[in-house]
């Protein structure tokens, strides 16, 4: 297989089987957890339940109090860095965009390449700075498993490929490509059975956290 | 004394003195050559007198599945250059779109080259060669696959121009009905040096007769036996729209301001990035324009397989299959097997609850 052939397997069939594998894993996952129920809450409810989950979900996405941020700066700082930077360069880099309306029909505008292109160095040293305090930090080593560093590889994978592919260095141009579309499918495939799950079900949790809390009448 | 001489045995620099070409233009011939291959101004005197003195080589070119494409746009020069002149002035012995001969007459004369020049001939290839069933395609009840094999065993060098015959170009396209592989598929034991394109640009090719008649040896080729100094950078690297890819500028339409203002045509499905080919340096028509310059997308015509690319309009980050259907039919599926795997579980629970007996304070004292 020479790397022609090698991008259009990644463009073609390699996509297809990471696309399935990612949307029935994801779907069977989220829907073991909604499937399976809850005992009936036979209290009183003393608030809206529903109310304060949604309210929660929005609500844990800012900075959290003085006294946490504290505790984490590290962790929160490198959190929101790294995150807003995945979601601009996934998101906003024209060619993705045009990936996204090729496979959803709906398309939106990009931002200019060299912004997508500093968030992206940006994100790649924030997810290079937590894995070194991953490492140095005891408590948070000891905590560490071999899953923790796969999903930190297959996250920074495709920011670097990316990166390389962009400003065609780290060798042929046309092999850059398909190793960063294959780091991407790398990251489909592992996502639904890795903590990467969290993008979808920190709603759930978070809603869930805020709804037994509104269902007793107290602030979440 | 030139003039008792049989073409065939003038030197190139005789025949292109008896066509009229002055020295001068032969030697800008050389100084452009010498500059295209990327060799330092030195060796112009060097080509000069390689060209000079080299026998016209005789050369067999052989159509196979092809469009004459290549032909054409070897032939066709807009204007009679010193390329074409250089083309001319190879004795080509066998080409049955050029040659008046047909039928057994030209094979004759094939073999008659192929015995007289044994192991010294060029052999040009265009088209690919059919393996489904060798009635697919045949010359003079001969099929491909044989007078390629037949042929090829006493060439001195193989070129394989055009992409069919490089990589089986549009024969070889889904779902490849006639079963057509490249010249390389089948002759395994010898270099060959691949000038693929849809079809190749013309100095190309006499870049690469320049070459050998020069050196007598073959260029450096690159991982798909392509010259590396024609095909040693992509298209994107070489493009003057690059800046506009670089800041994001694209052009969404054919007609939109952004293609009126010449930004870059990513978005209309360019393959520059992943096309390797000299267009965006040599260009075409004798350096006029190139398919970019012209508000095209590049196709990608110089790389394998690249009918199958998912489509000439497709941007190179989308993906070539229907994933939105693969999608559409996966969560059906999902959902479904979600939907199974909750009511088993539920079930399970169930059952764990109804055989599930309460311990009383009578059973915790026993
Ligand atoms: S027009 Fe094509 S080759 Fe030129 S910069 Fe844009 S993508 Fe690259």
């Amino acid at each position: 297989m020479n790397e022609i052939e090698f991008l259009s397997w990644v463009r073609g069939p390699g996509f297809q089987i990471a696309t399935v594998i990612f949307v029935a894993g994801i779907i069977i996952r989220l829907g073991e957890t909604l499937l399976l129920g809850r005992k009936a809450n036979l209290a009183e409810a003393k608030g809206s339940a529903m109310r304060s989950g949604m309210r929660t979900i929005a609500s844990r996405m800012l900075p959290p109090d003085k006294e946490t941020f504290k505790r984490s700066t590290f962790t929160i700082t490198a959190g929101y860095i790294f995150h807003i930077g995945l979601f601009i360069t996934i998101f906003l880099f024209a060619p993705h965009v045009l990936l996204i309306k090729d496979v959803f029909g709906v398309g939106w505008p990009s931002l200019p390449s060299q912004i997508v292109d500093a968030f992206t160095v940006v994100s790649i040293i924030a997810l290079l700075a937590i894995l070194i305090h991953r490492i140095t930090d005891k408590v948070l080593r000891y905590l560490s498993g071999p899953e923790d560093y796969i999903v930190w590889f297959v996250t920074i994978a495709p920011l670097l490929t990316g990166y390389l592919t962009f400003h065609r260095l780290g060798g042929s141009p046309v092999m850059m490509l398909a190793l960063h579309i294959l780091s991407v499918e790398l990251l489909m495939v592992l996502f639904p059975f890795t903590k990467l799950m969290h993008t979808f079900t920190l709603f759930l949790a978070r809603w869930y956290n805020g709804a037994i809390s509104g269902y007793r009448g107290v602030e979440s | 004394m030139t003039k008792d001489l049989s073409p065939k045995d003038k030197t190139l620099g005789e025949a292109l003195r008896s066509q009229g070409i002055s020295r001068r233009s032969f030697l800008k011939f050389c100084a452009a050559t010498a500059s295209m291959m990327a060799l330092p101004p030195a060796m112009i005197p060097t080509i000069a007198h390689a060209l000079e003195k080299a026998k016209r080589p005789s050369v067999i070119w052989l159509s196979f599945q092809e469009c004459t494409g290549c032909t054409e746009s070897l032939t066709r020069a807009h204007a009679a250059t010193v390329e074409s002149l250089i083309f001319d002035s190879i004795s080509l012995d066998y080409h049955h779109t050029l040659q008046a001969a047909s039928g057994h007459a030209a094979e004759a004369a094939r073999e008659a080259a192929m015995q007289e020049h044994k192991g010294k001939y060029l052999l040009v290839v265009d088209g690919s060669i059919p393996l489904g069933n060798p009635g697919y395609s045949t010359i003079a009840g001969i099929s491909n696959v044989d007078m390629l094999i037949d042929t090829a065993k006493h060439a001195a060098a193989i070129i394989s121009v055009g992409s069919c015959a490089a990589f089986g170009g549009i024969p070889n396209a889904k779902p490849n009905p006639t079963g057509a592989v490249a010249v390389s598929d089948i002759i395994k034991d010898k270099k060959i040096i691949n000038v693929p394109g849809c079809p190749p640009i013309p100095v190309v090719i006499t870049g690469v007769l320049t070459h050998f008649l020069t050196f007598g040896t073959i260029p450096e080729l690159d991982h798909l036996g392509r010259p590396k100094v024609f095909y040693g950078q992509s298209i994107h690297d070489r493009c003057y729209r690059r800046p506009f890819y670089d800041k994001g500028l694209f052009a969404e339409t054919f007609d939109d301001e952004g293609a009126r203002l010449g930004w870059c045509l990513f978005k209309l499905g360019c393959k520059g990035p992943s096309t390797y080919n000299a267009c965006a340096t040599t260009k075409w028509n004798g350096g006029v324009s190139f398919p970019i310059e012209a508000g095209h997308p590049c196709i990608g015509c110089s790389e394998p397989n690249f009918w199958d690319g998912g489509g000439f309009y497709k941007a190179l980050s989308m993906p070539t299959e229907n994933i939105s259907k693969t999608a559409v039919y996966t969560a059906a599926g999902a959902v479904a097997g979600a939907a199974a795997v909750g009511i088993m579980n539920r079930y399970t629970r169930g059952k764990a609850d109804d055989t599930h007996e309460k311990a009383t304070i009578d059973d915790l004292e026993k």
